[in-house]
């Protein structure tokens, strides 16, 4: 593909005292891509996720934003991260915020927009994952699933050029899923440069232009979502994905083995 | 109950008062001060002055008000420093109390969530930004009952202030006594001026951890 | 330098002086502790009864004592005991009797705290196991309240220690009072003598309570 690289590392190596958690990952995200992460849990994905922030500290490689380093702790930490959205597992709203302080929270400090200005854009934002009316509310008086979707228009406000989603359904309540992914099956749709890890397989397979699974801190397979759901390459990821349809087989025939 | 005699000593006692109130807003508000720094060095475990603030708060901890303002204000004087023991009493009340604010802004800081301080970060704030919007005004919420009770217990404490020659109440407490014998109306004045004193501080204490504690933000 | 310096204090008996002080001192806080401690336990579970008449007046009560200064205390003790009731109380026994007064309240807000910190969860599934009133309050809610009550309770020894400081201002010649008698003794001598003194009885309080807070830190950081 001709598309530009957007977000890429290189030979990234991460430890945990003696263990690794990624051992020599190199990883291209092209402009509007989406590319989801799987594999089992401990797999390192989150960690990937977070070393793709600067949230974690990487032993060796580098992770690259259009063509330059970041460096956790580095001067430009703070000017990296706002062009890199992020959403987390756990809701992690502000809680002494309402919805609409979280949303122009950081435009209006960090960014020093106006605060007209940012209002106007939380607006539109609001109004697109549908709660602009709970503007005025307080985060412990949302669902799980209303929480996850104002922390992703929260992120948007900052104009990322990539969004990060790290396991952002894992907590909630299955009906509440939907609402989410629903958010984020629309803004891939609109072009987006997105990394998810996520453990929906359906909503990976729908979502997905690229499969990455990794096992053991490495990358094992690359696949398209077609492609690694019917006719997955690697034993780990046969294994992998047989743990899912086992569930299924052993719910649906209800047989049990001697 | 020598009514015409409260009735003189009524001024004496609300001059007395304000003293301790002056004495009070003072050391409480430098005490504060203290703990945020404090804290701050704590939370961000800045080298060297971690140290020196850990010794700090063993120190003013582990010893009484009353000998630290001796120290102050009999001892100082014979090295050159000399302050006047209004000044006395307020640093003493600082120092003494800096460490119980510390205390009371640390377990607020260290209750928020790690993942508020890394949501801040994702969202490009720097580590000041991040305190200043997103750590310390939850923490001060959660601070907010054991700031109130350091509030009481460093008014009472500057009780002892008498001792370095200060009429505060207990001063012209003893005095009534000492000179007219009595001691009922002296004892009951001293009682209710406290009270005056405390018990708003209190009322107000409880009523703010009750909204905290059951509401939180967003009740 | 025949004046600066920590000579005085190997002058004579001078720290020897203070050493008795210091016991002075040490002694009040221990009576007082040894009788409020116990005296704290049984107000603290009285006060969780649901009685409204005991929890109303153990309530004032409480809050009285512990939203006064203990200064106040006692002189309400020295001075007003005697002229209401005659009694005289001596300066040492108005002393003990403040520090119990207080210790217990203390004790007893620490007591009535940590046993209704106990969930409720906690006395249901141990009556769903058939225990007892008694035994469910002897095997269940007790240990759980003393591993609770520990580390503040020995906080409280602390500052009852501290607050023993006080009890010069009522004449007791304790540690500060002597100190101030080698001052003025060797004013002439010595007249840096102050700094010195009041130096050492800080450290003196300090290196008494530094081991029973560093105690009690340990405790509370095992329970977590």
């Amino acid at each position: 593909m001709e598309e530009k690289i957007q977000l890429q590392t290189r030979d990234l190596v991460k430890k945990y005292g003696d263990d690794t958690i990624l051992n020599g990952i190199d990883l291209k995200v092209r402009k509007g891509e989406v590319v989801v992460l799987l594999g089992p849990s401990g797999c390192g994905k989150s960690t990937l996720l977070r070393c793709l922030n600067g949230l974690e500290t990487v032993d060796s490689g580098e992770v690259l934003l259009d063509g330059e380093p970041i460096t956790a702790h580095g001067k430009n930490m703070s000017q990296m991260r706002q062009k890199i959205g992020m959403v987390f597992q756990s809701y992690d709203l502000f809680p002494h915020k309402t919805i609409l302080g979280n949303v122009i929270l950081a435009p209006v400090k960090v960014q020093h927009r106006s605060r007209q200005d940012a209002e106007a854009e939380a607006e539109v934002l609001l109004r697109r994952v549908g709660l602009w009316e709970k503007r005025g509310a307080w985060p412990r008086q949302l669902s799980g699933g209303q929480k996850q979707r104002v922390a992703i228009a929260r992120a948007l406000m900052m104009h990322p050029e990539v969004m990060l989603f790290d396991e952002v359904t894992a907590a909630l309540d299955p009906e509440m899923v939907r609402e989410v992914l629903d958010v984020m099956i629309e803004l891939a749709g609109q072009g987006m440069t997105m990394v998810i890890v996520t453990h929906e397989m359906q909503f990976a397979r729908a979502v997905a232009d690229r499969i990455l699974f990794l096992d053991q801190g490495r990358f094992v397979e690359e696949a398209s979502p077609e492609q690694f759901f019917t006719q997955p390459k690697s034993q780990r990821a046969k294994a992998f994905l047989k743990t899912f349809t086992f569930d299924r087989c052993a719910t649906t025939e209800n047989s049990v083995v001697i | 109950m020598d009514f015409s005699f409260v009735q003189n000593y009524l001024p004496m006692y609300a001059q007395a008062a304000l003293l301790t109130v002056r004495i009070g807003c003072f050391g409480i508000l430098a005490a504060v001060l203290v703990g945020i720094i404090c804290s701050m060095i704590l939370y961000f475990k800045i080298p060297v002055l971690q140290a020196v603030a850990t010794v700090y708060i063993e120190l003013s901890r582990n010893t009484p008000l009353l000998v630290q303002l001796f120290f102050l204000y009999f001892g100082l004087p014979k090295i050159g420093v000399r302050i006047s023991a209004e000044g006395c009493a307020v640093i003493g009340l600082a120092f003494l109390g800096g460490s119980y604010m510390t205390e009371a802004f640390r377990s607020g800081l260290e209750s928020i969530d790690r993942i508020q301080t890394e949501s801040a970060g994702s969202l490009g704030m720097n580590a000041g930004q991040t305190m200043r919007y997103v750590i310390f005004p939850q923490a001060l919420a959660i601070s907010v009952p054991a700031l109130v009770a350091n509030v009481i217990f460093l008014i009472k404490e500057t009780s002892v202030v008498s001792a370095i020659a200060l009429a505060d109440l207990m001063y012209v407490a003893k005095d009534l006594i000492g000179l007219y014998y009595q001691t009922k109306e002296a004892l009951i004045m001293l009682v209710a001026f406290y009270l005056i004193l405390l018990l708003p501080v209190s009322v107000i204490g409880t009523l703010v951890e009750r909204r905290l504690r059951y509401a939180g933000f967003g009740a | 330098m025949q004046d600066s310096g920590l000579s005085i204090l190997f002058m004579g008996s001078n720290f020897l002086r203070l050493l008795q002080g210091l016991w002075v001192t040490l002694q009040l806080s221990l009576i007082s502790v040894a009788v409020s401690l116990p005296l704290g336990i049984a107000f603290g579970m009285f006060m969780t009864l649901k009685h409204p008449a005991a929890r109303i007046i153990s309530r004032l009560i409480l809050d009285f004592v512990r939203i006064m200064p203990q200064l106040v205390l006692l002189f309400i003790l020295y001075f007003g005991v005697a002229h209401a009731f005659g009694w005289n109380l001596s300066a040492y026994a108005s002393a003990v009797a403040m520090l119990v007064i207080w210790g217990t309240a203390e004790m007893g807000d620490l007591v009535r705290g940590a046993l209704i910190s106990i969930p409720r969860h906690q006395y249901e599934s141990a009556a769903a196991l058939g225990m007892t009133g008694r035994q469910t309050f002897l095997e269940v809610i007790l240990p759980q309240t003393v591993q609770r009550l520990l580390p503040p309770a020995i906080n409280l020894v602390t500052r009852m220690i501290k607050t023993t400081s006080i009890v010069v201002l009522i004449g007791i010649v304790e540690v500060l009072k002597t100190g101030q008698q080698i001052i003025d003794a060797n004013r002439l001598q010595f007249p840096s003598a102050a700094l010195w003194i009041y130096g050492v009885i800080f450290f003196l309080y300090f290196l008494v309570c530094w081991p029973v807070s560093l105690l009690a830190k340990r405790l509370e950081r095992r329970m977590n």
